[in-house]
């Protein structure tokens, strides 16, 4: 609906974020944030706790709405009162922390939902798509299962399937080893790995510095609402400039 | 059935206690047609009461206030007056102000007739409950879950029929049982505007055959098996509802 929709094209950034404010009451969560990536980039948001890692990327996909600032994705503007939302939500998959499956489905119902309620595609076509995202995520045999008799790295791995059945162009991840046993942490990740190296634009949330290291092109450390530090992650570990991101890995290396 | 109408006949005769509507096909006719009427109100006040209740509490979650005051309003109402005055308040109060028609000899035909009033008044009386049951559930369902669906593209209106109320009803069943089986119990109401439901048929049994006590026992059993298996039935449901690994 915004009037750059239909000029965007892959040499522009397919994210771009401009001096994003966003606070909730009086407490300002986001103080003019900005950056861009290109489609095929993965990035990541490290960052302490409360710093409004989370809340910068569910701006992106509208959950929340921002209050100042903007938000094209594939130059479609987020923070516009007329928004599609739902044409916002097919290009930009969401991954959570508590993978938030439906509990009354089964895996392969999970991933199958949305394409049928929402995309009203048909039936068989998207069910051959489920079959083979719950193969691709290695959970064949699992189709029938309730996420109450999944372990937790494998109901996140349905997750993931269940937003790539939507066929986005983004995908947001919000810390979603955060609440794994350190066993299947590396699950997950794996899936991650592979969609990235397929090239699926990604930008990820989360507290894995060595996953952070390896996967991402470019790290942002965000502390209070605003992006301290950012670079490759060669250099971001190596030699961080800032004090914060010094004291921030620190602590956590 | 002809040895069961010789039993009560023989019972009658051999002690006085006389059970009419098992052996005299007359009473026994008025007896099945008003458990057919009270079967015929519950059903249709309970799959009313259930769409009003979810109808409900979907617009208790509307972003406009209006709406909102309106639902309230209508729960208020409806749960703060006596269901016998809510049955009167729609047959004599509504039903005069309503146009009617007048049939050949010259008599009155109100637009809705006293069972169409009682499903009405009925099934609203027990949908402002289960707008407030469904609440209660639907204020179970996590946040996060309704976030998930807004993530994949869900309107508010897929996310409430596809996630929201599936989830909650599982949470809100047995309070949806209890008063369903209220509303049940409560049909006996339109005994008031001469519905023939089972105990307006037993009260005109009981007052031609004089046999109170009989009558009585075989009405309260009567209640005891529809209420019986009513519960029956919504057990069945809450079994095949539940979710593997989820709850209990």
């Amino acid at each position: 609906m915004s009037a750059a929709a239909p000029t965007w094209t892959a040499e522009r950034p397919i994210v771009e974020l401009h001096d994003v404010h966003k606070s909730f009451g009086t407490v300002e969560v986001l103080r003019g944030v900005s950056f861009s990536m290109m489609k095929g980039e993965v990035i990541c948001v490290i960052g302490p706790s409360g710093s409004g890692k989370s809340t910068l990327i569910r701006c992106i996909n509208a959950l929340v709405p921002i209050n100042r600032g903007s938000i094209r994705v594939e130059g479609q503007e987020v923070n516009d009162p007329a928004l599609d939302k739902l044409a916002l939500r097919r290009k930009v998959g969401m991954v959570f922390q508590q993978y938030n499956l439906f509990p009354h489905k089964t895996a392969l119902q999970n991933i199958m939902m949305a394409p049928l309620h929402v995309l009203k595609q048909d039936r068989r076509e998207v069910e051959e798509r489920a079959r083979l995202l719950i193969r691709k995520v290695r959970l064949d045999g699992k189709e029938d299962s309730y996420p109450g008799e999944l372990s937790g790295g494998q109901q996140q791995r349905v997750a993931i399937a269940r937003s790539l059945a939507m066929r986005p162009q983004v995908m947001l991840f919000d810390e979603v080893t955060a609440a794994l046993d350190p066993e299947t942490v590396k699950e997950v990740l794996n899936t991650i790995r592979e969609l990235a190296e397929e090239g699926m634009t990604c930008i990820l949330v989360t507290h894995e510095m060595g996953f952070a290291r390896e996967i991402a092109g470019h790290i942002y450390f965000t502390d209070r609402g605003v992006i301290v530090e950012h670079g490759p992650p060669a250099e971001f570990f190596a030699s961080p400039k800032d004090e914060r991101t010094r004291q921030f890995l620190s602590q956590i290396l | 059935m002809n040895a069961v109408a010789e039993f009560f006949r023989n019972l009658y005769e051999a002690t006085g206690l006389n059970f009419t509507v098992f052996y005299d096909p007359y009473d026994r006719d008025r007896y099945l047609r008003g458990v057919w009427t009270t079967i015929y109100l519950s059903v249709v006040s309970i799959g009313l009461s259930i769409v009003i209740g979810g109808v409900g509490a979907w617009l208790q979650g509307s972003p406009v206030a209006l709406l909102r005051r309106l639902v309230n309003g209508f729960v208020v109402v409806f749960r703060n007056t006596p269901p016998l005055v809510q049955i009167f308040f729609f047959y004599f109060g509504l039903g005069t102000l309503l146009p009617a028609s007048f049939d050949a000899s010259g008599l009155r035909q109100p637009l809705l007739n006293n069972v169409q009033w009682a499903i009405i008044s009925l099934s609203l009386f027990a949908g402002a409950f289960n707008v407030e049951i469904f609440r209660s559930g639907i204020e179970a369902v996590p946040r996060t879950t309704v976030e998930a669906a807004e993530a994949l593209g869900y309107t508010r209106l897929g996310a409430y029929l596809f996630i929201v109320l599936p989830l909650a009803l599982r949470v809100c069943l047995p309070s949806l049982n209890n008063n369903l089986v209220n509303l049940l119990k409560t049909t006996t109401l339109a005994y008031a505007i001469a519905v023939p439901e089972t105990l307006y048929a037993m009260k005109q049994i009981w007052s031609e055959s004089q046999n109170v006590p009989e009558m009585m026992s075989v009405l309260l059993a009567t209640y005891i098996a529809l209420v019986g298996l009513l519960v029956w039935i919504m057990h069945r449901w809450e079994r095949a509802l539940a979710i593997p690994g989820y709850g209990r």
